[in-house]
């Protein structure tokens, strides 16, 4: 998975923000704002996978609508292979629309039950006004079989298939158009552990078949261990750590990363006992009113006075390993 | 079935559970057999259909009689459940034996505080006032480690984020001492963090109150936290128990192999390919003849006579290994020499 040469970014993310206002009575004045997203830096190279972690709101799943454009940033710059695409029009990008395509969680309401397998994935032919070699049922039944489903099942209907099955058509969709980059938003997290592998797998067979990129956005850091060449981890609208997969799992400098590794059960109960598990107190404070500062700092053991007033930044701490906190390990 | 030295406490007996559909009849639990001794954890493990959740609500007496179909036995503490006066179940529900449900946003009534919801569970099985029903709410809350019981106890369920409702829910649970406690997939809507907050809550818990609790997940990471002994559910049925260190080292099922090679690990840099079991699972109408798993074994052309497709395989002990037990055809020898040689290294 790792591309030889020079890493090249494909996309690139600069201070992206987003934030959700809230309204309050009938002249919906803003009260306050939901800072889902809140100054994200990263880059995503050519036939990599980034993977994106994070608990629950934080602003995981919001990044990757930004970056496919199904939102509007408040603020940032995103780029796609140089050209600047933040603040493009619905038809300024429809043509990126085949580049950049996206991979959803849930198998159930992603597609339409009332249209058939071969109408959703020939869908993008028909948007994108593309005309393959051969007809487009031909194409999409090519594609089928390519995300191991059989090319009968053309004329039949979602509900007909089961969870993993719908995933795949999900899939099938997704590459229709031969993108470059795919973003995924928890693309296995609805599906039993047994289909949940195979899913797993058959993204991997794709990315080499394809030379896709990939940013899988998941909050099971199994699953992100096992897929991800690069981790981005977030914290409440933050990105805390960014660093390749191995010195992120043997050693994480962000404290938040390491109390999320030691959370993860292991499945061998001999190590049950040998573990030391580092517990953090309460729940993720609201995004309507993040802490000053490290927005980790109230559950943090390290925390200290600099960590009220000054926001840490994401610097390089070693080569290729950025951390953004006052005192990494 | 583990070293854990306390009595029986649940011990249940080819439990069948099966459901009339317009479609045919579902036989979600088909002949399932366990033990749970008092201070020791069982954990369940299935994909979803298995019947698992099933299975817990089966000894919960929570199966509306007029639907399911329930044979078998289910004894207490010795007493038989299944057939018993509804009246006696009920009111050992709650006090003998309590359930926590995996979401507890639907489990709990909105309309209620979380507080009176407790003090009702209370007062159905203690005659008490009010206010000493409320004096335990608080101490249990409390207990479950939320933050200003004393006030928390007024709030309604939508004002507890994730996590404490969970914990709430448990609080509900212990409110009347249950000697058994069934956790279904107690920690599967919440974040990692919450959840080890959680699983720790629960261990801690069964360490004061030396209760027997059941965990029902599909998490193996989670089992293997918490079980002492494991049970593996496909298609209705056990096909692999045993302690479970004797299920994460030397397992003994196709199956069990298969749920081991699905799942990424997070403790070791695993490059290779994951190795996941093909298909999908059976539906509970028409559960494959023989062994319910053989259209998606990789070995069941392997025994001889082709005993996979027409005999079902039953639940038989592992030579040499205490209190192991698998349903499959093949030879013990021969099973033993895949998961060393072929399964294993690739783990």
């Amino acid at each position: 998975m790792t591309n030889p040469g020079p890493p090249e970014a494909l996309l690139t993310v600069e201070g992206l923000v987003k934030h959700f206002p809230i309204t309050k009575g009938v002249l919906r004045r803003q009260v306050g704002a939901v800072q889902a997203v809140d100054g994200l830096t990263f880059d995503v190279r050519t036939g990599e996978t980034l993977g994106v972690v994070g608990e629950s709101g934080c602003g995981k799943s919001t990044m990757g609508r930004l970056i496919t454009r199904l939102l509007e940033p408040t603020a940032g710059r995103i780029e796609f292979e140089g050209r600047d695409i933040t603040h493009l029009g619905v038809s300024g990008m429809r043509p990126m629309r085949r580049d950049v395509q996206m991979i959803f969680q849930d198998p159930y309401s992603s597609l339409n039950p009332r249209h058939t397998v071969g109408t959703i994935v020939g869908a993008p032919f028909r948007l994108q006004g593309i005309a393959p070699e051969g007809g487009v049922k031909k194409e999409v039944q090519g594609l089928l079989e390519l995300v191991g489903l059989s090319p009968e099942h053309y004329n039949r209907y979602p509900h007909e298939f089961s969870g993993g099955q719908r995933q795949r058509i999900g899939i099938a969709r997704a590459l229709a158009l031969k993108p470059k980059l795919v973003v995924a938003d928890e693309p296995v997290s609805a599906l039993d552990v047994s289909i949940q592998a195979q899913v797993v797998n058959l993204l991997d067979d794709l990315q080499d078949e394809l030379g896709l990129t990939y940013v899988i956005i998941a909050h099971d850091l199994s699953v992100i261990r096992h897929v991800s060449d690069r981790i981005a981890v977030m914290y409440l609208g933050k990105l805390v750590e960014l660093t390749d997969r191995t010195s992120l799992y043997t050693a994480p400098a962000h404290p938040y990363t390491k109390a999320l590794l030691s959370a993860v059960p292991v499945p061998d109960p001999r190590r049950r006992t040998q573990r030391k598990r580092i517990l953090l107190n309460g729940d993720v404070p609201s995004p309507i009113s993040p802490p000053s500062g490290c927005r980790f700092r109230t559950r943090c053991w390290k925390s200290a006075e600099v960590c009220s007033e000054q926001e840490p930044p994401l610097l390089e701490l070693r080569t290729g390993h950025q951390v953004a906190c006052h005192f990494p390990e | 079935m583990s070293e854990q030295t306390g009595e029986v406490f649940l011990s249940v007996r080819d439990l069948k559970i099966h459901f009339d559909t317009d479609d045919g009849l579902v036989k979600s639990v088909d002949g399932i057999s366990f033990d749970v001794r008092r201070g020791s954890t069982l954990g369940i493990v299935g994909e979803s259909g298995s019947g698992k959740s099933v299975t817990s609500l089966g000894v919960m007496g929570l199966h509306r009689t007029a639907r399911a179909r329930i044979s078998g036995e289910v004894h207490l503490d010795g007493e038989e459940l299944i057939g018993a006066d509804p009246d006696r179940v009920r009111r050992l529900r709650g006090s003998k034996m309590a359930m926590i449900f995996q979401d507890p946003l639907s489990a709990m009534h909105p309309y209620f505080t979380v507080g009176a919801q407790i003090v009702e569970a209370y007062r159905v099985h203690h005659a008490v006032d009010r206010r000493t029903a409320r004096k335990r709410a608080v101490e249990l809350l409390d207990r479950v480690g939320i933050p200003q019981p004393d006030r928390r106890v007024d709030d309604y369920p939508h004002q507890f984020s994730g996590g404490m409702r969970q914990r709430a829910m448990i609080a509900m649970a212990l409110v009347n001492n249950p000697e058994l406690l069934i956790a279904d997939e107690p920690t599967t809507a919440l974040d990692v963090t919450v959840q080890a907050q959680i699983l720790d809550l629960i261990r801690d818990l069964q360490k004061e109150f030396g209760s027997a609790v059941i965990i029902i997940t599909h998490d193996l990471g989670v089992v293997a936290e918490l079980a002492d002994d494991i049970l593996v559910m496909y298609a209705g049925r056990c096909v692999e128990r045993g302690p479970a260190e004797a299920l994460f080292t030397r397992p003994r099922h196709p199956y069990t192999w298969g749920l081991l090679g699905s799942m990424p690990r997070i403790d070791r840099e695993q490059t290779d390919r994951l190795i996941p079991v093909k298909g999908s699972p059976p539906s509970l109408i028409n559960v494959p003849e023989g062994c319910a798993f053989n259209p998606r074994c990789p070995y069941a052309d392997v025994p001889e006579g082709g005993l996979t497709r027409t005999e079902r395989p039953e639940l038989t002990p592992v030579p040499g290994d205490d209190g192991h037990h698998s349903a499959c055809h093949l030879a013990h020898e021969e099973r033993t020499r895949i998961w060393t040689e072929e399964i294993a290294p690739k783990l």
